[in-house]
């Protein structure tokens, strides 16, 4: 009914953000101290070259100037050139952004596989071991930062156990899951964490609700209950939560990369910082702003699509 | 004499509360027999949803469910949960106080009635839309075929209750808890609802108990009414007996206290002192520190039951000192 | 009516609270002098002694130079701790002003900061540090900029809420009708009502700013070499992780223990604050 108006009003809602998106990056290479010619140049900088650089990127312009062109070109997907690669910036980005993207989303899947079990065994044995323990592990992961996590699997369960390969991306769909399954399992933890405490304060709230009492009252198999009744209105609360922390996770793709040598977007990122090959840093912060935007407006739409109070 | 449907043997329920248990029912029987509309009347605390929650096992741990609830003669207490599965909806069904918390926010109408079908029939898809569209109509819902793919939010307070009823009632249930069915609605749409409650229960031959804090209800409804205080039960009557010769102090105080010439659908009239809180645990009568008529005697040791008429219990230790209502 | 069917309410005990600020305490000493509790120079190199694994002598054992890793994991405590307070400092002072008075005053500021909330949480936190970090350089005062430039926005979103209910209660009503001054309504009346939630949040936000630290210290990008901090040392000694396990796991210890002691204190906080209602 109304879903289908909410989907537009959702859409055209985000053009404003998109434009800062990109006002945003903008400002970022060009109002920061110190300009990227000499940057790059380091201690070899002459006037000359930084002169010659700087008409090459068009850090001579009026900034008024150059935020059209900049716009112009982006209109165009066109990103500039790599300083380093010497390649368009679209296209190195297009061609390392499935790896990412398998990642993320492969992250995203462990991470509700891992979360939404566990919060209901958490939630259903509220206050006793297995929930005290789970609860231990859980703040654990939160406390522990991604790199070091990924470490301690690529040693213990990789190098040392031999359970899972240290890195590079296997042949074939199976092989690339198999060869993904720890960087998967180092990003998507944290994600897990965080669903799975507020699933778990979200259901024993909604197990406590009427209409949960009058759903077994009705005589339904108990899998119903908690399936249909209780984790879909429990969702509802932790969909926004779990939208913001999937785009964290994208960011997490950053550091994931590096540790496991992906050839992802994140691993360019980090490879174009080293480099000071601003091009690409201007084009990857954009795509990881846009990219995180989709999957905002895709957990409100998730979110519409669970509850039908919000998109009346 | 015809057969019990349901029999309550020393049913007590115990919850725990600031590291205390306290029973919210506090040993009680009762039987409710085909056909009959038996209502419990009480104020807030006495225990009457706790009764009905026990009977179907709804109180959850560490809540803890002692006695013998009867459904035909089988204990419903130790049943596995498959075969309590069986009995939930399809023979004694629930409908609770406020429609707004106990129907699911996020379900259509529809799909919280197809799912009972589901789970207490064999009818195809096809025949389940059907029969839901029937049921809306039963409960006299207008425009049943469209209404079914409506949110509760969609709908008004009392066309809410209704639906809650058509679902409790869609797999033909023989008895039908109603737990306050009433009293979160408008007064003008109250009466409605009894009266609804009433014709199904006739139509479809299903007995009732009819949870309620509103003597008029009683009055106008029930065939027996069981009067409950701190968790127990304090006197059990036919209605007509009960309101002419309270044999109950308790009773008597709560008939009293209603002016004369009040609408009925008025909440329970005051009575002097306060109700006992949970946990305070009370030697002997539970009524007897707010009661005119106690005597030492009334305060040690739990009354027996008393036949005050062949249908007429009471737990009253005075009730031969009470006087006729005026 | 229905019976409230709950267990026992949560005991009201201060055990999180305690065990927070002990840990935190701890290690603000190893911050404040850690010349006196490390047993050695934390640079000083022993080529005779390198990659031992942990003995009496040295407790962490020692790195590919030599360098006792008891020392440098106590040294890399001040770093760390600098990291949590410095680029939050900043954020928590900035940001809750300017979140209270676009609370309080409202109008096109208010629309203008909903719109740069919702964009700047668009950009992936580390991502965006990172960006920063790369035009600024790498380095720990760039570090607690680029930080400071992106976290001052949550403060000031959170404060902004805390105010715009703070000002919907009926004392900020009796003291706007007893004809005080916005910065006396603001600081006297708002700010107390309005703080808790917001060290609440300091304490999550120090612990997110040590992982955070921490991992553009392991990617080269935050503390910069001879100067120990956790990540940095991980980093360090990631290549030796299956021979030398000692090097990482203590300092990433650390990292986790610290976290631990903010959520913990963050929480006592909290907890605290409920019971005071």
């Amino acid at each position: 009914m109304g879903y289908g108006r909410f989907v537009l009003r959702r859409l055209l809602q985000s053009v404003p953000t998109f434009a800062l998106i990109t006002v945003l990056v903008f400002l970022l290479v060009r109002l920061l101290p110190g300009d990227p010619a000499s940057a790059m140049l380091g201690d070899r900088a002459t006037d000359a070259t930084v002169a010659r650089i700087n008409a090459a990127l068009g850090t001579d312009q009026p900034i008024a100037l150059q935020f059209l062109r900049f716009l112009g070109r982006l209109l165009q997907g066109d990103f500039g050139q790599s300083q380093v690669l010497h390649m368009p910036v679209t296209e190195l980005i297009g061609e390392r952004m499935p790896v990412t993207l398998l990642l993320s989303a492969y992250a995203m899947v462990m991470a509700i596989v891992i979360a939404v079990p566990l919060a209901f065994l958490m939630a259903l044995h509220r206050g006793r071991m297995l929930d005290t323990v789970l609860r231990g592990m859980f703040q654990l992961g939160l406390s522990m930062p991604t790199f070091y996590l990924g470490l301690l699997f690529l040693t213990v369960l990789g190098a040392h156990l031999r359970l899972f390969p240290v890195g590079g991306l296997g042949r074939g769909p199976v092989d690339m899951l198999y060869h993904l399954f720890l960087p998967a399992l180092t990003l998507g933890f944290s994600l897990a964490a965080v669903i799975a405490r507020s699933l778990r304060a979200a259901i024993l709230e909604v197990l406590e609700a009427d209409y949960v009492d009058f759903a077994r009252a009705k005589g339904l198999p108990e899998r119903l209950v908690l399936g249909r009744h209780v984790l879909r209105n429990a969702l509802i609360s932790t969909v926004t939560l779990f939208g913001i922390n999937l785009g964290q996770l994208i960011g997490g793709a950053v550091i994931t990369e590096t540790i496991f040598s992906l050839p992802g977007v994140g691993r360019l990122l980090i490879d174009a910082v080293f480099g000071r090959d601003y091009p690409v840093i201007e084009g990857l912060t954009m795509v990881f702003a846009v990219l995180v935007s989709f999957i905002f407006i895709a957990t409100d739409l998730f979110q519409a699509w669970l509850d039908p109070r919000v998109h009346q | 004499m015809t057969e019990n449907l349901l029999e309550v043997h020393g049913l007590r329920t115990e919850f725990h509360s600031g590291g205390r248990r306290f029973a919210a029912v506090d040993g009680i029987d009762f039987a409710v027999r085909p056909g009959e509309i038996l209502g419990i009347v009480g104020e807030s605390g006495s225990g009457k949803s706790a009764t009905l929650r026990s009977i179907l096992g709804l109180i959850k741990p560490p809540g803890r469910v002692e006695g013998q609830i009867l459904w035909r003669g089988q204990d419903i207490q130790g049943l596995a949960p498959a075969a309590l599965r069986r009995i939930r909806g399809a023979e004694i069904a629930m409908i609770f106080q406020d429609p707004t918390s106990a129907l699911n926010p996020v379900l259509t109408i529809g799909q919280q009635i197809r799912e009972s079908l589901a789970a207490h029939t064999d009818l195809s898809a096809t025949e389940r839309q059907r029969r839901a569209i029937e049921l809306l109509d039963l409960v006299g819902i207008p425009a049943a075929a469209r209404r079914l793919d409506d949110y509760p939010y969609q709908f008004s307070g009392g066309i809410r209750q209704r639906a809650m009823i058509a679902i409790a009632l869609a797999a033909k249930p023989a008895l039908l808890l109603a737990d306050e069915p009433t009293t979160a609605l408008d007064v003008t749409i109250q009466d409605q609802i009894i009266k609804l409650i009433l014709r199904l229960a006739a139509e479809l031959r299903m007995s009732v108990i009819l949870v309620t804090h509103d003597l008029g209800v009683v009055a106008e409804s029930c065939d027996r009414v069981a009067v409950m205080y701190a968790g127990r039960i304090m006197e059990t009557a036919p209605v007509a007996s009960l309101f002419q010769t309270p044999r109950h102090a308790y009773t008597l105080g709560l008939l009293q206290s209603i002016p004369q010439g009040r609408a009925p659908r008025t909440p329970l009239p005051s009575i002097p002192g306060v109700p006992p809180r949970p946990g305070d645990v009370t030697k002997g009568c539970g009524f007897a520190p707010r009661c005119s008529f106690a005597e030492p005697e009334c305060r040690s040791g739990r009354p027996e039951a008393r036949r005050m008429a062949p249908h007429h219990l009471t737990w009253c230790r005075r009730a031969d000192a009470l006087p006729e209502p005026a | 009516m229905t019976v409230a069917i709950d267990s026992a309410p949560p005991r009201r005990s201060h055990a999180t609270l305690i065990i927070g600020t002990v840990i935190l305490a701890v290690m603000l000493l190893v911050a404040l002098v850690p010349g006196l509790v490390a047993p050695y120079d934390p640079l000083r190199f022993d080529y005779h002694g390198t990659l031992a694994p942990p003995s009496l002598a040295h407790l962490f054992g020692t790195d590919m130079y030599g360098r006792d890793m008891l020392s440098r994991t106590l040294w890399a405590t001040r770093v760390d701790l600098q990291i949590a307070i410095f680029s939050t400092l900043a954020p928590v002072i900035i940001g809750s002003l300017i979140g209270m008075l676009i609370g309080y005053y409202g109008g096109i500021a208010d629309v203008v900061f909903n719109r740069l909330v919702d964009v700047v949480v668009t950009f992936p936190f580390l991502v965006l540090v990172i960006g920063i970090v790369a035009v600024l350089g790498p380095g720990l005062i760039n570090l607690y900029i680029a930080i400071g430039l992106v976290d001052w926005v949550f403060f000031a979103r959170l404060a902004r809420a805390e105010i715009l209910v703070q000002c919907r209660l009926d004392y900020a009503h009796a003291a706007r009708g007893l004809g005080y001054g916005p910065a006396r309504i603001l600081f006297r009346h708002l700010l107390p009502n309005a703080i808790g939630p917001i060290i609440t949040y300091w304490m999550t936000d120090m612990a997110l700013a040590i992982l955070l630290g921490s991992s553009l210290g392991y990617l080269g990008l935050g503390a910069q070499p001879p100067l120990a901090e956790w990540g940095t040392l991980i980093a360090d000694g990631k290549n030796f992780m299956a021979t030398a396990w000692w090097i990482t796991v203590f300092p990433g210890l650390a990292i986790v223990i610290a976290g631990f002691g903010f959520s913990l204190a963050g929480d006592g906080v909290a907890d605290l604050l409920r019971a005071r209602e």
